[in-house]
């Protein structure tokens, strides 16, 4: 296996997408010449074309527009978003056009596409740019939504989105595209919905997806020098969710902890609690405790910044808390 | 809604408050942070203050009254608001005893029934324990009223219930067997000991029977042991041995003690006020005396020590403590007593308890007594033994059927190296 980057997996993604079937096409702000904001679109443009690559003005209303009414007669639009911060200019043909064409239609009209581009904070770049809107796209029946944490799942998970039928909200980690993982060198995809265990434990299980499976693998590794063993289950897609793993993991630790990067009012996280305490009550030895965002505009004072923000020492305390260590 | 006024804990030792004077009437506005009532802790006067603003709507605790840490004293609320439980009390006089007690009628102590009802917070009747703490009480038919919950407030978790099934000591068997199953301890290996929090249930009994005997709630079980064959065991042990080597019945029974405890480690423990020390090895406090008292040797690993060893130890110990040359750890860390006064010509008598160990043997002289054998009267050598035991650790039938197996070892001199 070759160890590339975050982005070049997702570049990797995109280009044999491109490659395997000639109705997907790339379009977004600077996808073209510039190769994108964060470089995923390397190369893409020199190898299809601008047919296929397509550089838009500043509107991202209009072209997310033009993305839906293309996947409804057929081709299979990746609209990037340069970052899910702009997307909430264009939520209204996510969530109204893209979200309930094959609905409203009565199955006449599919919507096959992917938007997709970073979310989450990154590092000082102010309240309005340091938002994880995963919760609300997840909130829409109609909407697929994918948060890949590692490089592998990072490509398998893209070209699944790709090729579903329906529209994929796909938000990248925008602190991950540098990080660096083993890629299978063969074709290979990662069905949607399928959460993964990335570190095996029995005493306490740790709900992730995204940055925040980076700080649970951290907070696990720090636990295990005291004999605290625990698991990090990675959603990868939020929905649909996985709930068959959530329940078996916690049914085996009996403690949970949620963290994400979002804010905690109807986050990810409450879903998750809610399927635990409804579906294995019983399993249950401590409430399952949440790790998120400050409930605030993300500050641009660094300090308030790092105090606003997940880690792992953060979750490292939740986890103590679920097993009345602390 | 009405919020409660409790008696806080204002001392960190602090069990109950005398309310000695309310500085607001009933009807009284209260805001915030206003003191409420003066209470007297085991060490100071302190204050009540309201912890939320309204009308003092109750006082439920009269002043002079005497009331325990969490319970209500009264109630702030809106003026007209219906209380909750109806909350009735008196609000004067018989102020003497507590108010609101938890605590079953003197006089009934030895009821089993009285001693399992847990003292609880009459407001609260509900056990809070985790469902998966639930759901092993069910499948394991535990009774939770019975369990102390180590969580927040109170809460039991699943450790608590793993901690009381560890602590169930295993039934005495009616004779050794393979070897000891208790050995393995969950606090993990080469700790030496198990600790094991309080159930309410032995929360109950600790503070009754303390209440009624004095701080160490003690028992005394007796039973008379044939030592006829130990007789014959030793003399022949002594006959082929060297002369300084040889063994007195004290060390016999210390040895018989020290592998019956191996068996019932139930009465191999420590009370430690919060939970009882369950002691995975055995080591002997001997009383000795000397010229103005009695000092406690200890004969470590006892159980695993050879008679011929506990003799020597035992001799040597025994002659530096009457030389006043023992050392501080010589004389601490015993898990069990004996205490001998055979050779005073006492036929039996009781020993006083060692704390924190929970029991301590008393051993009276070899007597030829006239006893029934096969039927018929013979002279026998008879020894009486009398345990006292710690009734918040070891409960009678736990003390006698570890009483019983000793006697065994003891008839039978062969059962110490079965």
């Amino acid at each position: 296996m070759a160890t590339i980057t975050y982005r070049d997996a997702l570049n990797q993604a995109l280009r044999e997408e491109m490659r395997r079937d000639d109705k997907v096409f790339l379009m977004g702000e600077e996808v073209g010449e510039y190769h994108g904001a964060y470089k995923v679109s390397r190369g893409l443009l020199e190898e299809f074309g601008a047919k296929r690559v397509i550089d838009t003005p500043i509107a991202e209303l209009g072209f997310t527009g033009i993305g839906v009414g293309a996947a409804m007669v057929g081709l299979r639009p990746i609209i990037e978003m340069m970052t899910f911060n702009f997307a909430l200019l264009a939520i209204d043909q996510i969530v109204n056009s893209a979200a309930k064409m094959r609905y409203m239609s009565g199955g006449q009209f599919g919507c096959p596409i992917v938007f997709r581009g970073p979310g989450g904070s990154a590092l000082q770049l102010g309240a309005q740019h340091s938002q994880a809107f995963e919760s609300w796209y997840a909130h829409i029946p109609g909407l697929k939504v994918v948060t890949p944490a590692t490089p592998a799942d990072a490509k398998g998970l893209l070209k699944s989105a790709i090729r579903d039928d329906d529209p994929v909200v796909f938000i990248e980690g925008e602190m991950l595209y540098n990080t660096k993982g083993e890629v299978p060198e063969d074709e290979y995809t990662i069905p949607l919905g399928k959460a993964d265990i990335k570190r095996d434990g029995k005493d306490v299980t740790i709900v992730c997806h995204s940055k925040t499976v980076t700080q649970a693998l951290k907070a696990a590794e720090q636990l295990a020098t005291e004999n605290i063993a625990a698991e990090v289950l990675d959603l990868r897609t939020i929905r649909p969710l996985d709930t068959d793993a959530i329940l078996k993991s916690v049914a085996k630790t009996n403690r949970c902890v949620v963290a994400e990067e979002g804010w905690e009012f109807a986050g990810i996280g409450a879903q998750v609690v809610d399927v635990i305490q409804r579906e294995i009550f019983d399993a249950l030895d401590a409430p399952v405790l949440r790790v998120t965002g400050a409930d605030v505009p993300m500050p641009y004072n660094k300090l308030l910044e790092k105090a606003a923000k997940v880690d792992a020492a953060k979750i490292i305390v939740a986890a103590k808390r679920v097993l009345y260590l602390a | 809604m009405a919020t409660k006024i409790l008696m806080e804990a204002l001392s960190p030792t602090m069990e109950e408050g005398r309310l000695v004077e309310w500085k607001k009437k009933e009807g009284d506005a209260v805001a915030l942070g206003d003191v409420l009532a003066e209470v007297e802790t085991d060490k100071a006067v302190m204050e009540i203050v309201a912890r939320s603003a309204g009308t003092l709507l109750k006082q439920i605790a009269a002043a002079g009254a005497t009331v325990p840490v969490s319970q209500l004293v009264g109630w702030i609320g809106q003026p007209g608001e219906a209380l909750a439980d109806g909350a009735p009390a008196p609000t004067a006089a018989d102020a003497s005893g507590p108010v609101v007690s938890a605590a079953p009628p003197p006089g009934t102590a030895a009821s089993p029934k009285a001693a399992a009802t847990p003292a609880s917070d009459p407001g609260s009747s509900r056990v809070k324990a985790s469902p998966l703490a639930r759901k092993i009480a069910a499948d394991q038919g535990l009774n939770l009223a019975s369990v102390a919950g180590s969580g927040p407030e109170g809460r039991i978790i699943k450790r608590d219930l793993d901690a009381v099934n560890a602590a169930r000591p295993a039934s005495a068997p009616s004779r050794p067997s393979a070897g000891p199953s208790w050995s393995v301890s969950p606090a993990g290996p080469g700790l030496g000991y198990t600790d094991v929090p309080l159930t309410q249930i032995r929360k109950t009994i600790a503070k009754r029977l303390a209440q009624s005997i004095g701080p160490i709630p003690t028992f005394y079980l007796t039973t008379e042991v044939d030592m006829e064959r130990m007789w014959e065991a030793r003399a022949s042990l002594n006959a082929a041995g060297e002369d300084q080597s040889k063994i007195s019945f004290n060390d016999i029974i210390m040895k018989a003690l020290a592998t019956a405890l191996i068996e019932h480690p139930a009465c191999n423990a420590w009370w430690q006020d919060d939970h009882i020390r369950y002691w995975n090895d055995v080591h002997i406090s001997m009383a000795v005396a000397i010229p103005d008292g009695l000092i406690t040797p200890v004969i470590r690993h006892a159980d695993r020590k050879s008679l011929r060893q506990i003799g020597a130890e035992a001799k040597e110990l025994a002659g530096r403590a009457r030389n006043r040359k023992l050392m501080p750890e010589e004389y601490t860390g015993g898990t069990f007593s004996i205490s001998n006064l055979g050779m005073f010509d006492i036929d039996e008598f009781t020993a006083v308890i060692n704390p924190p160990e929970a029991g301590i043997l008393a051993v009276g002289r070899i007597a030829e007594r006239p006893a029934v054998v096969d039927g018929a009267i013979a002279i026998r050598r008879r020894l009486r033994l009398t345990m006292s035991c710690d009734h918040r650790v070891i409960d009678g039938a736990t003390g006698a059927a570890f009483l019983k197996t000793l006697k065994l070892f003891l008839e039978n001199p062969l059962a110490l190296v079965w």
